[in-house]
């Protein structure tokens, strides 16, 4: 027996969440490159377009519900279900880190700049990846691909140390700096905070897949 | 000290709480079934099947029509031998005791084991007669005005009926008349209740009304109830038994445990396929 109507709509569903998904990467993006670029109209564009992230989060969270009422799903199609509208969640919280990021890179406008930035874009690209590599994860039922993007996350913990430090020493070094140095050490955490949720995303693939229910990597912020 | 209840539901009392056994409790077994074989004539309908049943929880039985799913239900209290040409190899133990052993009385033992059928099956006498009949039948004496007042409580009916008591039981509803079979079910104090599809004849209100029922008896009464409605098992049973028929027509079982897993994360893929509606 098929279950024609309700597949096509586990389907869309699965469907929705990646264009969620590319919503996000690109808002992250976006932000970064108005930071780097200090392009205020490029970060008003990444908080006006959080709007559609939000919107998209909660029409994906009615679509589950949904099918919850009136599919009675079970087993592995509730595990489905359940699992994507927490990645609905994970990543519409990951557009909040995006649209801080462009809120940010506009408060710094008109500011001299603290250094050419460097270590702040290789981590987006890192979180970017990690966040990519995660829903490639819950299209493919992946959990060897899910868990290398939790163990991934000790690489970005790793940077953010690296730039933590190198903010304090400029602190340190110019207290003139401080505002400045403040706002990029805001934006790094706002990144670290990113690679947690894709982290979040690879367990709940893990969890979808299994049935298990299970922290695989705790971040260490 | 003022206990704060945001979402202003009642709090949970300690009589609901004992509703929902601890998830990590061990229950204990009230019938072992072991390596049971069930034949009608030559066909054998069930094979291999071997699984306890728990003491004061709910147990479905799911699975495909013609899984065996009934015949099981019904070699548990000996009814299947009074099917033409019923007869079983193994065992099942009631409480330690193999109730296919020679000097067992079947009438006894369905005392203890009782039984609902699919159909509400009232005979076509008073209310209250329907729930004395068994006391007589069982040759149980003392105050049965009592007993039957007791059953109809029990089985949440006594509001409805107590003051028509003498009225027949074919003038009761569907729903209520399930009900009145359950008390008369109930009148003997069984043990165990196997009940083979209740609900299939009933309309969702007095199928919720014997849902309800089902969970207050088994703090009770151990339960064991056939139904190939899969969201009423996810609903009232603890336990779930998953059947199926193999290529020899006969049915074996594929999967039992907690209800909570077997809905959740089956183990078997031919679990996953039925409770999912892709079985084939």
């Amino acid at each position: 027996m098929v279950r024609t109507d309700f597949d096509r709509h586990l389907r869309m569903l699965q469907s929705d969440l990646l264009i969620l998904g590319s919503m996000v990467e690109k808002a992250i993006a976006k932000s970064l490159d108005a930071l780097k670029r200090r392009d205020a109209e490029g970060a008003r564009q990444v908080i006006r377009e959080d709007d559609f992230i939000d919107s998209k989060r909660y029409n994906l969270e009615e679509q589950c519900i949904e099918l919850i009422a009136t599919q009675q799903p079970m087993a592995g199609d509730l595990r489905s279900i359940i699992t994507m509208l927490h990645i609905a969640v994970e990543l519409e919280r990951m557009g909040d880190y995006a649209e801080g990021i462009a809120k940010i890179c506009l408060m710094m406008e008109g500011e001299p700049p603290l250094k050419p930035l460097i270590d702040l874009p290789r981590m987006s690209e890192m979180v970017t990846d990690m966040l990519r590599r995660s829903l490639d994860s819950l299209v493919h039922r992946d959990t060897v691909a899910a868990l290398a993007v939790c163990n991934d996350d000790d690489d970005v913990d790793a940077l953010y140390d690296q730039v933590y430090r190198e903010l304090i020493f400029f602190m340190v070094q110019d207290t003139n700096s401080i505002q400045r140095a403040t706002y990029l050490l805001w934006v790094a955490h706002d990144l670290e905070r990113i690679a947690d949720r894709a982290t979040n995303i690879a367990e709940r693939v893990i969890f979808m897949v299994t049935g298990k229910m299970t922290e695989i990597n705790v971040s260490r912020y | 000290m003022v206990t704060e209840n945001f979402l202003n539901l009642p709090q949970t009392t300690t009589a609901e709480a004992a509703v929902e056994p601890a998830r990590d409790a061990t229950p204990e077994s009230v019938i072992d079934v072991r390596e049971l074989q069930a034949y009608y004539g030559e066909n054998r309908a069930l094979k291999d099947i071997s699984l306890s049943l728990y003491s004061r929880r709910v147990s479905a039985i799911i699975g495909p029509s013609g899984c065996g799913k009934s015949t099981l239900v019904r070699c548990l209290n000996r009814m299947h031998e009074m099917s033409s040409g019923g007869h079983v190899k193994g065992e099942v133990l009631y409480q330690g005791e193999n109730i296919y052993g020679a000097g067992v009385d079947p009438v006894e033992l369905r005392s203890r084991i009782g039984m609902v059928f699919q159909k509400p099956n009232p005979f076509p006498k008073s209310i209250f007669e329907n729930v004395a009949f068994g006391l007589k039948v069982n040759g149980i004496s003392g105050n049965t005005s009592e007993r039957v007042e007791r059953s109809l409580r029990r089985a949440a009916l006594w509001d409805e009926v107590k003051d028509r008591l003498k009225q027949s039981a074919l003038q009761l509803s569907g729903g209520q008349q399930q009900r009145l079979c359950i008390a008369r079910a109930l009148a003997v104090e069984p043990e165990v209740i196997l009940m083979d599809e209740p609900c299939s004849a009933l309309d969702p209100m007095a199928t919720l009304a014997v849902e309800e029922l089902i969970r207050e008896l088994s703090q009770e009464v151990t339960i064991i109830i056939v139904t190939h409605n899969m969201q009423q098992a996810a609903r009232v049973s603890h336990h779930t038994a998953f059947l199926m028929m193999d290529q020899d027509k006969a049915g074996y079982l594929v999967e039992y445990g907690p209800t909570s897993e077997v809905f959740t994360n089956p183990k078997s893929e031919h679990t996953e396929a039925y409770i999912t509606g892709r079985f084939s």
